[in-house]
């Protein structure tokens, strides 16, 4: 298990550098920049400005510049204010992210820092949502499969699925915030700000979820080990939670990598719809401001989260089925 | 089989996980859930960029901006007249060229510091400043010495490069002592006191810049503005911010005019979607909102907050004047003649737009645009089109294109990717593919895109908009001189030129108007751009609000708003035509008055 | 003659038994897959029935310019956001038109948008002929520039299918082949396979699509003459992020596959890794691949609004169902509900979806080797 995992972080070192690279020289090839506006700059002004965020420079060299420790300034590193007129920091090697371009009072670590725990506390409770209705409604359909419970609950499940997120919040908040006013439309603060967009977001993935876990369920159910189990005289219940359910997850659990990544870093469109302030409109929004440092930031971020849990999750995979080796991996 | 021992426990762990995360969760809640509803709640539109005065640009941020900082004068919120600010009286020299500014006695800085004059040099040299990278410095341009400040720089390479060239002493900006602040001009400047209330001359606090710098020597520039750093002088104080969510204020008691101040908290939140802004507005999550999503314009019309009128901004469409066929004067005439503007105004804006022929929108100075040629100004809306059509259809004749001739080119409509925009683009292409019988394509960009695309004239036909800063018309007219930045058509006429730089120096203020309008009668005959409306602005207000009112700059002063009670919001009611729909008004119904003003009322 | 009476005789088999078990297996074998499996999914009602639906939907969609529809494109500003009614039309736009001679391509410019393909300009003239002016009214309403909501939808399902088929195909193609080499490989390879696919995940594939898209807009003549457009280009983008799961869901299944005793079987008779790949691993995992392609097409179909609604999806006046359902979340408010801008695009969508989901699960049934033969 730690060579795996020695290797992994090897490899995790390497994709991080490669996203990292590819991202930052693919968005400064983007056409359009930060200072861009619907008011042209006079030539000085801009001059002045891109002089301040090092954006005269080659590319190589602001790319040096962002990921190191390094002094490429003539003028000094740290000894930053208006008589050196640039703006500092230390890299993202030493954590820094750097200031953000759009939101200039804030460095991208401060944004992270506000807005991740909002897309976590978000996450949760769309992923309770989705497991707790996705798993039961999957074990349900699979143990009945073809009753009128299966088809109720692929039904509304391939609706979960074949509605977008953001027509179903449409309806909720006709049906919960217009008709029967019982949450706020938008913001963020309180138990009421979370249910809507929770169960929004959540609704999907449990819909996903519900699919794999019949699916799943179904293939092993029919597999030799269970009828054996059965045909020893195991209680249904005992049989369904120990056996079948650890391989009738499989697909889930591969799933949750992404799902819970997808998740965390929040619904841009949830989020957009309710107005709530977490990671999920800075993918786009840094993306259509052109704030390069916060893209890079929330790149990163992404990488490390998605790789991580993908991670955890090919470790679930082994303890789950016994028959897969960490070695093959 | 040694491994799928784990499974059980992995069960449990995973169990307990999501246990830990839920509370977690209910403690994060409990967090969240503190801050008390304020006073007093408006809808900003958008994340403002940044606090500090000297690099801001947007209209959300001089919002904010206005609230917690102060400037040498402030404006009236009817007229946007000059009225006292930081500055209690100011003289003009006879040849309008030397401003001097008395700094009120009394007025603090929230650490303790007197408001002086040095700090207002301090202030407009860091904002002139080349490191300082503002994007309005040009605002400060018409100080003597000013340009040449931000402008000439030692080149790269050299040790000093970066820094201006001359010193700060070479601008005109002067504090006599403590109290007096005398600004000398290049030449007379009618807007320039309107200028000293725009909110990016703004004062900061030198100490609180230097301290932070002492402090936290990388970060500084961020640090300095942070809610718990920064220092004010304005109505209120900073108490937080969460990027996209809100920014809280508390009323300033140490402000000069705090007994003027109704409001102790209020709440700025930064809703981008306009249909979101106006679901929370209506369903009494905020109080005002400044943008409102087309598809409830006519059931807003009716009712009591909502009331559009114009102000200085426009939409136009650029032409690309580089290339043909729109380097051919005959073919812009033709197009700008069958620009359905009325169709685009009553139907699909639907706001009280009004169809604009001239750049420089309807002033209240003595300036009068002249207008592009109207087309025919007889009989129903369908015969003055037939009109039109046969009249452009003309001029594209003698410009050779139609039947006989070359056939037109297919062009492109370009736009930045906005419902709003695409309807109007979608309108306008439908126009002159039915009666002109021209190939017109659309072409949405994403924003920054879209900026390049025109910056670079890499475009046929593209959708434009122009807010002007000031009640002067040279605020619009001169975007379009020869190689302008602002420019982005290619076009460029000399005489145009002379008129509008003459105009800069002529010391007649009357005169000087007239070029202006000679200078607009040469761009409403070449049409280098077509314009299509003048805006209006798209504010709900709650109805109990008092002190807003509608303004041509669509400025609005927190200072000056209040909670009206039942009595003074029946008073207003009544005045209301009869068939304006009576909503929810909003706020407490005892209202809620400034110190003064509730004194006043108990001792009439 | 006599080992075969020793068998039968072993297995208390009498002979007429065993002539009747050996024909049972030779019509068994002679039944290939495929026969089989449509066989069985005829015999699924749910699934048979979503097939001819969605076989209808295709139909209406791809005959979408022969149908008396209002213009999905041309402004009617008089007619805006009108609730849904009965009512038959004239076409406004067909007014001028002779009905006694073909419809020009200009006409149907105006009416449609340029560059119209032959085949399509071929229907509308023979809707033209068929029906003259004569059209549907507003029987979904309009929106808010006038149009009618249902010919919006109409043609907006070409554009969605177009998108999910391309996802479609490219999730297939590239990602069932890369993943299931992948976890057949194993080792190395497949380590820096996946790492590959995690490195390729994590790129922000907003910047790629405004890269690509604004490289599109700058050498839009000579891309042209290849064939490459907006439209093409946003096709690939699209399939090109949507392989990666693909791959990651397939690999994982194989990766589990191939430990199973079937293969570890195969593989010591001796059969080849292609034989393998082909003969046992893909029919395993073809149900969840064909679950995730169900899953995928939905998704799919959203990020194409998402994309529009960036500026860098299709170009108006082409509408899709994705651009449909989010405008009419944009008229959700609590003054007046513009219901039908909502209701409509979702019911088309869902139904369609539904339907292939539907016909996803009968498929997987169909297909599963473990069904084999049975009913």
């Amino acid at each position: 298990m730690i060579p795996f995992l020695l290797r992994r972080l090897l490899w995790f070192g390497i994709t991080l550098f490669v996203v990292a690279s590819v991202s930052f020289f693919l968005m400064h090839k983007v056409k359009g920049g930060p200072f861009d506006n619907e008011r042209a700059l006079d030539p000085a002004i801009e001059a002045n400005i891109k002089a301040r965020y090092h954006l005269d420079w080659p590319l190589y060299k602001q790319f040096a510049q962002y990921m190191g420790p390094f002094n490429l300034d003539e003028r000094g590193l740290f000894g930053s204010g208006p008589e050196k007129g640039t703006v500092q920091f230390t890299g993202v090697l030493t954590g820094d992210f750097g200031p953000s371009f759009r939101y200039r009072d804030f460095t991208v670590n401060d944004i992270i820092a506000q807005s991740l725990p909002i897309s976590a506390l978000l996450g949760v409770v769309a992923m309770m949502w989705a497991l707790a209705l996705g798993i039961s409604a999957g074990i349900a359909s699979a143990l009945r499969r073809g009753s009128g419970l299966d088809l109720t609950m692929r039904l509304a499940a391939t609706a979960g699925i074949a509605l977008p997120n953001f027509v179903i919040a449409g309806f909720l908040v006709i049906l919960f915030v217009f008709l029967i006013p019982l949450f706020p439309v938008a913001g963020w603060g309180s138990i009421q700000h979370m249910m809507l967009p929770g169960f929004c977001l959540g609704l999907g993935f449990a819909a996903y979820i519900a699919r794999l876990t019949r699916t799943g369920m179904l293939e092993t159910l029919s597999q030799d080990h269970i009828r054996t189990a059965h045909a020893k005289g195991l209680a249904p219940g005992t049989v369904i939670m120990r056996h079948a359910l650890k391989g009738g997850l499989l697909p889930v659990v591969s799933y949750l990598g992404p799902a819970t990544a997808g998740v965390l870093t929040g619904s841009l469109v949830i989020e957009r719809i309710f107005n709530i302030p977490g990671m999920g409109s800075h993918f786009v929004n840094s993306a259509t401001n052109r704030d390069y440092t916060l893209a890079m930031g929330v790149t990163i971020l992404y990488t490390v989260l998605v790789y991580s849990l993908n991670t955890i999750v090919d470790l679930a995979y082994t303890l789950l089925d016994p028959r897969i080796s960490l070695e093959e991996q | 089989m040694q491994r799928s021992a784990f499974a059980p426990k992995l069960r449990a762990a995973v169990a307990v996980g999501l246990l830990a995360l839920v509370l977690l969760g209910a403690v994060a809640l409990s967090r969240g859930a503190r801050l008390e509803p304020a006073d007093f709640t408006f809808n900003n539109g958008s994340e403002v960029q940044t606090l500090d005065p000297a690099t801001v640009t947007g209209v959300p941020e001089g919002r904010v901006i206005r609230c917690i900082f102060e400037g040498l004068v402030i404006k009236d919120p009817k007229d946007l007249s000059p009225v006292p600010g930081m500055a209690d009286r100011w003289e003009v020299s006879a040849d309008g060229l030397t401003y001097t500014f008395h700094i009120r006695e009394g007025a603090r800085w929230t650490n303790g510091d007197p408001v002086t004059a040095g700090d207002f040099q301090w202030s407009m040299l860091r904002m002139l400043h080349p490191a300082t990278g503002s994007e309005y410095a040009y605002q400060l341009w018409y100080i003597q010495g000013a340009r040449a400040f931000t402008t000439e720089v030692y080149p790269a390479g050299d040790p000093l490069a970066g820094q201006p060239r001359h010193p700060e002493e070479s601008v005109a900006i002067r504090a006599l002592d403590d109290h007096l602040l005398e600004i000398q001009l290049n030449s007379p400047t009618p807007y320039f006191l309107e200028l000293m209330g725009f909110y990016p001359v703004f004062p900061v606090n030198r100490r609180n810049l230097e301290e932070a710098r002492q402090k936290w020597p990388d970060s500084w520039e961020i640090e300095w503005l942070k809610p718990e750093n920064i220092v004010t002088n304005g109505p209120w104080k900073l108490l937080s911010r969460r990027v996209n969510d809100r920014i809280r204020l508390v009323k300033n008691h140490d402000y000069w005019d705090a007994d003027h101040i109704a409001f102790e908290t209020m709440d700025v939140l930064a809703i981008e979607q306009a249909s979101t802004g106006v679901n929370v507005y209506l369903t009494g999550g905020c109080d005002y909102v400044d943008k409102v999503n087309d598809n409830v314009v006519a059931q807003l019309l009716p009712r009591e907050d909502f009331n559009p009128e114009p102000y200085l901004g426009i939409y136009f469409y650029r032409f690309n004047t580089t290339k043909p066929p729109f380097d051919d004067k005959r073919v812009r005439q033709a197009l700008s003649l069958t620009m359905p503007r009325e169709l685009i105004c009553e139907q699909v804006t639907k706001m009280g737009q009004v169809p604009a022929y001239s750049l420089v929108p309807p002033m209240a100075i003595d300036y009068h645009s002249p207008e592009a040629d109207r087309g025919s100004q007889t009989g129903t809306p369908e015969e003055r089109m037939a009109a039109n059509i046969a009249k452009a259809q003309k001029l594209l004749a003698e410009a050779g294109y139609g039947p006989g001739g070359k056939e037109f080119p297919p062009f492109d409509i370009h736009y930045n990717t906005l419902e709003a925009h695409k309807k109007i683009a979608e309108t306008i292409m439908d126009t002159w593919k039915r009666n002109l019988n021209l190939n017109v394509k659309l072409r949405n960009e994403e924003w920054k895109v879209y900026l390049d695309t025109q910056s670079n004239l890499r475009y046929d036909l593209s959708r434009s908009a122009w807010i002007g800063d000031y009640m002067d018309p040279n605020t619009f007219v001169d975007l379009f001189l020869d190689g302008g930045e602002n420019n982005k058509t290619g076009w460029g006429n000399a005489e145009f030129d002379r008129l509008v730089k003459g105009a800069v120096t002529e010391l007649d203020p009357v005169e000087r108007l007239r070029m202006l309008e000679r200078a607009e009668a040469i761009l409403m005959d070449e049409l280098p751009i077509i314009p299509i409306y003048f805006y209006v602005n798209q504010n709900i207000v709650a109805p109990r609000l008092g002190g807003f009112f509608n303004n041509p700059e669509d400025e609005h002063f927190p200072k000056f708003w209040y909670w009206m009670d039942d009595a003074e919001l029946a008073a207003k009611r009544a005045n209301l035509p009869k068939d304006v729909e009576i909503v929810d008004p909003h706020g407490p119904p005892e209202g809620l008055y400034s110190p003064a003003a509730q004194r006043e009322r108990q001792n009439p | 003659m006599g080992t075969e009476q020793n068998t039968l005789e072993r297995l208390g088999l009498k002979e007429e038994d065993a002539v009747r078990l050996l024909a049972e297996a030779k019509a068994y074998k002679g039944e290939s897959l495929w026969s089989d499996a449509w066989r069985r999914l005829r015999a699924n009602k749910v699934a048979y029935g979503s097939l001819v639906f969605l076989i209808i939907f295709g139909l209406t969609s791809f005959f979408a310019p022969i149908l008396p529809l209002p213009s999905p494109s041309a402004p009617n500003l008089p007619n805006q956001l009108q609730p849904p009614h009965l009512e038959w039309g004239n076409s406004d736009y067909l007014a001028e038109v002779p009905l006694d001679q073909p419809v020009d391509a200009a006409a149907i410019a105006v009416a449609y948008w340029e560059k119209m393909g032959t085949f399509d300009q071929f229907l509308i003239r023979t809707r033209v002929k068929l029906f003259g002016r004569w059209q549907t009214g507003a029987w979904m309403g309009t929106d808010a520039l006038g149009r009618d909501v249902m010919s919006r939808i109409v043609w907006g399902s070409r554009t969605s299918i177009l998108v999910a088929l391309a996802a479609a195909a490219c999730s297939l193609l590239i990602g069932v082949v890369y993943g299931a080499f992948s976890g057949l490989m194993g080792g190395r390879i497949d380590n820096f396979m996946m790492r590959l696919v995690d490195i390729m995940y994590s790129i922000p594939f907003i910047f790629v699509v405004i890269f690509l898209i604004t490289l599109i807009g700058d050498y839009k003549q000579e891309l042209e003459k290849v064939g490459l457009n907006r439209e093409t280009v946003f096709f690939l983008v699209i399939g090109a992020v949507y392989w990666l799961t693909m791959a990651r869901v397939v690999r994982g299944q194989v990766l589990s596959l191939k430990n199973k005793e079937f293969v570890e079987a195969a593989r010591v008779v001796g059969a080849s890794t292609p034989r393998i790949l082909f003969a046992h691993i893909v029919p395993n995992v073809l149900s969840i691949v064909i679950i995730y392609l169900t899953l995928t097409i939905p998704a799919v179909m959203l990020f194409e609004a998402f994309l529009s609604f960036l500026g860098l999806g299709i170009e108006p006046p082409k509408v899709s169902w994705g651009t449909l359902a989010s405008d009419g979340t944009e008229a959700i408010n609590p003054l007046r509900i513009f219901w039908w801008l909502v209701v409509f695009p979702s019911i088309a969508m869902a139904s369609a979806l539904l339907a292939l989901n539907l016909l996803g699960d009968g498929l997987r049934d169909a297909l599963d080797p473990k069904m084999r033969g049975k009913d």
